[in-house]
């Protein structure tokens, strides 16, 4: 058959291009075990470093006796701030501005802290010579609860910067407390509160968690004493930052620095930051002259490294009796434990809270957010999320409902009428945000009649009574929830990382037979890059994806780029991708006019050609172009196919989504069970439907996990209480519902080509779905809000304060 | 995560291992499916310098109904006891109970042996056999002895096993009536909010001939309930008698707070789940 006798359908539907249904390809070598891990690394002559942890949540460490240990065969070093300070690396700095212990300077902050690296000839001998550091403490109150952080007897965290009246995020008005910021407008927020007709008023705290991916965080380092090369392999959702920093700290040339992300098993933000770990294998592999591998084992991955969420919420929302929301006021107490190590762009130490308006037309608003030290483990990352999105989206989703109690009005209803509408796209945000486009009454229509709403709400109206007549112990909630995330980070103009602009980027080279490699600055976790940024570029140059190759994660090849979280990858790194291949094209339309004998301007794009204006029959096919390319002299047109493209976007993008969630509680054993799930999804233009959906799947069973159940708690001594997956919550299959997943389709007007990010979306409005379906439940025996995480026993002390089991 | 040093023996006769336990003294540890000693291996919370592996032992993996006595080897999985058709019939409510053990991976290595001998108050196998009145086989330097299962607990990992001694088996009558093992947990893999096992066998008379209930995880140890399995036989099961049932149940449990929630949750929650055992059980007798 030949090329000729294919239609424009076929051919456009041989590319696999945009909206295609796409097998990942990455998966064949996942599903047969044939990843490459950072752990997978052998090398030879490679040592293993191995943490000597805190026991205490607050201590002074006295002495440090490393004799023993070093004394046990095969011990190489034991490292500890001592020895790091000559090199000025016991401290580094955080991504937010603050700094972080390496190894125990002194005192130790947060229980699991890391005290001293041991370093062994295996994992084994390393973690027998832990036993053997004798480390002398002196214990110290533990601060657990923010609240109490600027009490007059507070114990003193952070002596090191005590004294320093200004942080990095403005001024500091106690020693524990990291910074205030503030948004909007606070009088007139405070004016309407005064005098609106409604005012609703509640504490919705969003307790902390973990982003626990399945593989935990881990490196390794090798110096090359003879040409002074460092390469570093690890767990990078952003390896060209690592790269820059691991220069400033070292003072190594960035050209002799090689960072690398192999395959990563999950990152959901837990691996944007930088570890103590990274630092100390670097710093045994100069010593040594030895490659070092640091990996986390469960235990030390929920309690080091970094945290998400714990942001207590106070909110208060004016309206009008009718139930249009006429202003919104909150304060966000933040408890960032140990040290200010968010990872957020410089600008917003609250990350992108201020899009706590969420979907509503909201005049006016007020944000502020204070930081607090506290003798917990550091982090406050984006668990899969944009910067503290999903704290923005729970906080007013669940004011709502808590307006809906105060005015008596059915929350779907108060929810409709409070919406932008479609017409005020681009809308002005009373925070400060540009919402680039939306249709929130179509998607919520549509969900709402999925699920047949009215009729849910007649059945549950029953329940309650066969309930109050002893017919029955379950309850039945809906959980509703309208949600718009804030994704794409971002603009250079206000987002960056460090200092660097948080841009992204792509380059391609098309090869003399028509294939074609593109790398990126992003770097996969799980995500399916390596086949859907080949659908993007398919779609722009005519190549199918199947032969093109993505490669990201190598900083030797790839092109400098600020790596995956917060849903940028597709914005922005997908944005530069289509960018570059317009450019390909470009070179290309003038390789093709030559090749036809025709004016640059004769020729037009035809899906995978380009075909002569008025005369279908007279084409050239990219992958002719691309050999003409390579073997041919054209005039005035270099030689080769190549591309590349940095994209700066102009704009966040703003996808957004309607979730239903209908639960049945039982009352007695406080056991809730998932009737039904709909989630409706706009993200913009889909570039793989099934990557979506199971991306919406991962996400939604993420959010069940911590609306449910998981969660990192301390108790008062500062001792973590869910160090391990007994306690810890993660989902298997038997606990996951069936999801019934759709989607409205509102491209973003800036992108190149409309997309929007929607890997974050499903954890960003499912946990308030699954969340209100457990208030919704209580709503008609008297409950205005109950906390996360809704256990079993939170939900039983819930019904039986509601006197339930009387 | 990494356990300290310790030798690994692989005795291949019972006598063996015994002998062994002997030699070796208190450093000694036994091993069966090592599903609770290795984490608290890898935590260094248990740190034996001798490991006695049991699983090259032939003899301690069996099933045998004979004379209407059920005998399980000591080293039976959990799932070598769901899969097998003559204790489905024989005894319905171990293989209830065995599904609700951890997951399908744990229960291919955890054992019945290592369920019952290790004295975890969390495990769901010991108040089972308090509820067949199981007794279990000790072989030791001094020969074999049986213990009732309804004695065998003293304490959390206390019970009346002596350190040299190895549980070989255990033994429980063929039981015929209703069963059921209800349990409450947070998810797949947990050990018990509140779990109960109960039997009830009806009387010609429509009465309650037999009666059995036991729980799990609600005190330091399995929990067997002679007042209330006994007020069942003699009244009967009807709504009043499950309450006394009940009430008598629950003013012995002791259960302490932990991350499953505090002890006046779990003694609601033991409540709902012993009620709805007993009706399950009855529904079936």
């Amino acid at each position: 058959m030949s090329v000729e006798a294919e239609t424009i359908e076929q051919r456009t539907a041989a590319l696999k291009g945009l909206g295609t249904s796409r097998k990942r390809v990455e998966d064949s070598r996942f599903t047969q075990g044939k990843g490459n891990y950072v752990d997978d690394l052998k090398m030879p002559n490679m040592l293993f470093g191995d943490f000597v942890r805190s026991q205490h949540a607050h201590a002074y460490v006295k002495s440090i006796d490393t004799s023993a240990a070093l004394a046990l065969p095969g011990v190489i070093a034991v490292l500890t701030a001592k020895d790091l300070e000559p090199l000025s690396l016991h401290w580094m700095p955080t991504l937010a501005g603050d700094k972080q212990m390496v190894l125990a300077d002194g005192k130790v902050l947060f229980q699991g802290q890391e005290v001293a690296f041991v370093v062994a000839e295996d994992r084994y001998i390393a973690a027998d010579a832990i036993d053997l550091v004798k480390v002398e403490y002196e214990e110290l109150p533990a601060l657990v609860d923010p609240f109490k952080a600027e009490l007059p007897d507070a114990p003193i965290l952070r002596e090191d910067i005590a004294d320093n009246l200004e942080g990095a995020h403005g001024p500091r008005r106690h020693p524990n407390h990291i910074f205030t910021w503030e948004q909007g407008d606070k009088d007139a927020t405070e004016s309407i509160l005064a005098s609106a007709p409604v005012v609703a008023e509640e504490m919705v705290y969003y307790h902390r968690t973990h982003p626990c991916p399945l593989e935990t965080c881990g490196a390794v380092a090798s110096m090359d004493k003879v040409n002074g090369k460092l390469t570093l392999w690890g767990t990078f959702q952003a390896p060209h930052v690592v790269r820059t920093v691991a220069s400033l700290l070292s003072g190594i040339a960035e050209h002799n620095i090689r960072v690398v992300s192999p395959d990563i098993g999950g990152g959901f933000g837990n691996k944007v930051g930088v570890y103590p770990g990274y630092v100390c294998a670097i710093v045994a592999s100069i010593v040594t002259g030895q490659p070092v591998k640091w990996v986390e084992d469960r235990m030390e991955n929920l309690t080091s490294t970094a945290f998400a969420r714990d942001y207590h919420m106070q909110g208060k929302i004016a309206a009008t009796a009718e139930g249009k929301i006429l202003g919104l006021w909150c304060h966000t107490t933040a408890d960032h434990g140990a040290f200010d190590a968010c990872a957020d762009p410089t600008k917003y130490p609250a990350g992108f809270m201020n899009i706590c308006t969420g979907s509503y037309d909201i005049p006016t608003a007020y944000l502020a957010v204070d930081g607090i030290y506290t003798n917990k483990a550091p982090g406050g990352v984006a668990y899969r999320c944009s910067f503290r999105v999903t704290e923005a989206a729970y906080f007013i989703e669940r004011m709502i409902e808590v307006l809906a109690i105060k005015l008596n009005m059915d929350a779907a209803e108060l929810r409709s009428i409070n919406f932008i509408r479609k017409e005020q796209f681009p809308y002005q945000s009373a925070l400060g945000w540009e919402y680039d486009s939306g249709d929130y009454h179509s998607a919520w229509n549509k969900a709402l009649e999925a699920v047949n709403y009215k009729a849910l709400r007649a059945e549950q109206a029953k329940q309650v009574e066969a309930f109050k007549a002893g017919e029955t112990r379950k309850l039945m909630g809906i959980g509703l929830c309208h949600f718009t995330e804030i994704v794409g980070a971002g603009p250079v103009k206000n987002c960056d990382i460090l200092g660097m602009g948080m841009f992204d980027s792509c380059e391609i080279r098309i090869h003399p037979t028509g294939s074609a490699i593109a790398r990126l600055g992003t770097i996969s976790q799980g995500q399916g890059h390596a086949t859907t940024f080949a659908q993007i570029l398919a779609s722009e140059i005519g190549i199918s994806a199947d032969d093109i190759t993505i490669e990201e994660g190598d900083t030797d090849t790839a092109p400098y780029g600020l790596g995956t979280y917060g849903s940028r990858s597709t914005p922005v790194a997908g944005a530069a991708t289509a960018m570059a291949g317009r450019k390909i094209r470009a070179k290309a339309q003038m390789i093709a006019a030559y090749l036809l004998e025709v004016h640059d301007n004769d020729v037009e794009w035809e899906v995978d050609r380009f075909v002569v204006k008025g005369a279908p029959e007279r084409f050239k096919t990219m992958k002719e172009v691309a050999f003409a390319s390579y073997t041919q002299a054209i005039p005035g047109v270099e030689p080769g196919l190549e591309a590349v493209s940095y994209y700066d976007p102009p704009n966040m993008t703003y996808p957004f989504g309607a979730y239903i969630c209908v639960m049945d509680i039982d009352v007695d054993t406080g056991v809730s069970d998932i009737r039904q799930f709909f989630a409706l999804d706009d993200c913009g233009t889909r570039i793989n439907p099934m990557i979506i959906e199971g991306q919406v799947h991962g996400g939604l069973t993420e959010a069940l996990a911590i609306a449910l159940g998981q969660e990192i708690a301390y108790d008062e001594l500062g001792n973590v209480k869910t160090g391990s997956l007994m306690d810890f919550f993660i989902p298997t299959s038997w606990e996951t519902p069936n999801y019934t997943t759709d989607f409205t389709e509102t491209p973003s007007p800036h992108h190149p080509i409309g997309a929007k990010g929607v890997g974050e979306s499903p954890n960003v409005g499912g946990v308030p779905a699954f969340s209100n379906a457990i208030n919704d439940a209580f709503k008609a025996f008297g409950l205005t809000h109950t906390h996360m995480p809704h256990d079993h026993w939170r939900i039983w002390k819930t019904a039986n304060k509601l006197g339930l089991h009387a | 995560m990494i356990p300290g040093r310790f030798e690994y023996h692989q005795p291949e006769s019972l006598d063996a291992a015994v002998g062994l336990l002997g030699k070796l003294g208190e450093d000694a540890r036994v091993i069966a499916g090592g599903h609770s000693l290795i984490p608290m291996m890898k935590l260094r919370l248990a740190m034996p310098e001798h490991l006695v592996d049991l699983k090259a032992i032939t003899d301690l993996k069996h099933i045998t109904v004979d004379g209407g006595v059920i005998s399980i080897g000591a080293m039976t999985t959990q799932a070598e006891l769901i899969g097998s058709a003559e204790l489905a019939l024989a005894a319905p409510i171990v293989k209830e109970t065995a599904l609700q053990i951890a997951d399908p991976q744990i229960r291919y290595q955890g054992t019945i042996g290592g369920n019952v001998a290790n004295g975890d108050p969390g495990n769901d196998m010991p108040a089972l056999m308090q509820c067949l009145d199981a007794s279990f086989v000790l072989q030791g330097p001094d020969g074999q002895r049986e213990v009732s299962a309804r004695e065998f607990y003293e304490a959390a990992y206390f019970t009346a096993r002596e350190d040299l001694e190895i549980l070989s088996a255990v033994k429980f009558a063929v039981c015929s009536g209703g069963y059921a093992y209800e349990k409450q947990k947070r998810k797949i893999g947990d050990y018990a909010t509140a779990a109960a096992a109960v039997l009830l066998t009806k009387g010609g008379d429509g009465g309650c001939s037999h009666a059995a209930i036991a729980l799990t995880n609600l005190a330091d140890t399995p929990l067997y309930c002679e007042e209330a399995s006994n007020s069942l036989m003699q009244s009967g099961v009807d709504a009043a008698s499950i309450d006394g049932a009940v009430a008598s149940c629950m003013s012995i449990i002791e259960p302490v707070e932990d991350n499953r929630g505090p002890a006046e949750f779990k003694k609601h929650a033991a409540s709902m789940v012993l009620r709805r055992a007993i009706e399950l059980a009855w529904s079936r007798a």
